[in-house]
């Protein structure tokens, strides 16, 4: 599913954000990524959906090798994942219906289909009732939920999401893991960024910890392991 | 591409247009002002060619026959003219009749000369380009029994440079300030597409293709074009209805004539309506074209 050798990676501007990575995830995972600000938990998540390029390395997505991807093929690799972005990522003149139905008018989804799967998806994610808002007028906890909603309403194989609870109170939180949770159980792999000790806790799953560019731990069923 | 996805871009378009609200006004404004001022000189440098070209037409020499050359002789230098390359056609007037032009043109005060007819036999000659009226001239001078040959040499020549002053300041104008509607459109769109920058990268992010998110841009800058060109064709419509009649009453000099309103002012339209929508067009997926490279 995911297979990432010797992936190294440094900016333009010289900063060496992944530093020698070694990794392999199955179909069905659940994952966390943590570590401490900076450490490139962003960097190693953008990889994924080729926002970043590595450097170096071999890195392969859903039996894909991105290594000599074509630009052309990247809009498909993008389909093929659900990614819920640090910042959200929202269209700003586009309604929470509109920028959901988004996701699927890019592979050419059929209008009936369409509405139907935004609004079940509006359902699981509660926000039927602000279909027809934009995104200003959400709190930051409804963006990330409507980010959220964009990226499973096309069930991809693969979900990505870096701090997917950055924004939200501790209720909505464990409503959205219940939403990852339940789509893990339908065996979609789910690879998450994040900085709750909590969740990590109580949610048991695989954690790889990075620091500094390198995976410093990678354990099932592992623990947050950073003192807040 | 599929049926209901062009319809999703259609769709797309049309609403960008009302989201973007006071930038689609300044976009179509442009586009206003840019084919209001084209179609105006159009429609004037196309009319005053038309008028040039028929005044052209009129322009004849005219030669005056000797009054000691008689009947047989007078036949002899007719044939002669008419064996000039460039002549097209050749009329005989008898000084009878030339009086009668005279009159009919000076008035009624040159009838004193009806006792005495001081005017010569002429031939009026047309030739088959008015380019070569003054060489004709020459030819025809050369002859014998040619007494005078006329032709009004200065309004042909002052003619001829007017027609093709206005014809480059024309060619100039229009190409000046097409260009400038061209950036001061592509300049509109830009920072409309600046402002939607973002917008794309994100789209790219969710799997969209180049060519999925320049299709709305590429019908919405249509559609701008051709908000742009309503105002300016109903006036070219309307206008140039009034124009031709009005000028059809003070039309006294005889060769002010317009070109027939239908089909020019209907072309021109389509001329405006065109452009209108290839600047749209144009300005649109030229800007967008950077922004993709995300
Ligand atoms: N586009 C970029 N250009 C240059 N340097 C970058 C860029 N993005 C990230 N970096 C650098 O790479 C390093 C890793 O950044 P990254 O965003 O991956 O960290 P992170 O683990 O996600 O941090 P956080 O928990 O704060 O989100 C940082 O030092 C950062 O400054
Ligand atoms: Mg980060």
């Amino acid at each position: 599913m995911i297979l990432m050798k010797d992936i190294y990676k440094t900016y333009d501007n010289g900063v060496t954000a992944l530093n020698g990575i070694n990794v392999e995830i199955d179909q069905g995972e659940f994952v966390y990524v943590v570590g401490p600000s900076g450490a490139g938990k962003s960097t190693f998540i953008k990889l994924m959906y080729r926002e970043v390029k590595p450097s170096k390395g071999k890195l392969i997505i859903n039996n894909k090798d991105l290594t000599d991807l074509k630009e052309k093929e990247v809009p498909l690799l993008r389909r093929q994942i659900g990614v819920i972005f640090q910042d959200f990522k929202l269209l700003s003149r586009l309604t929470v219906y509109e920028n959901i139905a988004f996701a699927l008018e890019v592979i050419n989804e059929s209008p009936r289909n369409i509405r139907k799967r935004v609004m079940d998806v509006l359902e699981l994610v509660g926000l039927k009732n602000k279909a027809r808002f934009i995104p200003s007028e959400l709190s930051g906890g409804e963006q990330q939920r409507v980010s959220i909603a964009r990226a499973i309403v096309n069930h991809p194989k693969l979900v990505i999401a870096d701090e997917p609870t950055g924004n939200l109170d501790p209720d909505t939180s464990w409503e959205i893991m219940k939403v990852f949770e339940e789509i893990n159980a339908r065996g979609t792999t789910i690879v998450m960024a994040t900085h709750s000790k909590e969740i990590v806790n109580t949610i048991k799953r695989r954690v790889i910890a990075i620091e500094d560019g390198r995976i410093v731990r990678d354990q099932h069923r592992g623990d947050y392991g950073y003192e807040i | 591409m599929k049926f209901r996805t062009l319809k999703r871009h259609l769709r797309e378009g049309i609403k960008n247009i009302f989201r973007n609200g006071w930038m689609t006004v300044a976009s179509v404004g442009a586009v206003t002002m840019t084919l209001v001022l084209v179609g105006s000189f159009l429609a004037l440098m196309l009319n005053l060619n038309h008028m040039a070209e028929k005044i052209e037409d009129d322009v004849v020499v005219k030669a005056l026959i000797d009054t000691t050359a008689d009947d047989s002789q007078i036949k002899v230098l007719g044939d002669e003219i008419e064996q000039i390359a460039e002549v097209d056609s050749v009329v005989f007037s008898s000084k009878d009749e030339e009086l009668d032009n005279l009159i009919e043109g000076l008035g009624d005060s040159w009838r004193l000369f009806e006792q005495e007819n001081p005017l010569n036999h002429a031939y009026i000659i047309k030739a088959t380009d008015p380019q070569n009226t003054s060489s004709i001239a020459q030819k025809v001078a050369s002859l014998s029994n040619v007494d005078e040959v006329t032709y009004g040499e200065e309004v042909v020549q002052n003619l001829f440079k007017f027609n093709n002053y206005a014809r480059n300041i024309g060619i100039v104008l229009i190409l000046g300030l097409v260009l400038t509607a061209i950036f001061l459109i592509s300049n509109t769109i830009k920072l409309t597409i600046m402002a939607r920058s973002k917008e794309i990268g994100i789209m790219k992010l969710v799997g969209a293709t180049n060519g999925f998110i320049r299709w709305p841009f590429f019908i919405e800058g249509m559609l701008l074009g051709i908000l742009g060109s309503i105002i300016p064709i109903v006036g070219i419509l309307v206008g140039y209805k009034f124009f031709e009649n009005n000028i059809q009453q003070i039309n006294t000099i005889g060769f002010v004539e317009l070109l027939p309103y239908n089909p020019f002012a209907w072309q021109l339209s389509a001329i405006l309506l065109a452009t209108g929508a290839l600047i749209g067009i144009w300005g649109t997926v030229m800007s967008v074209r950077k922004f993709l490279k995300v």
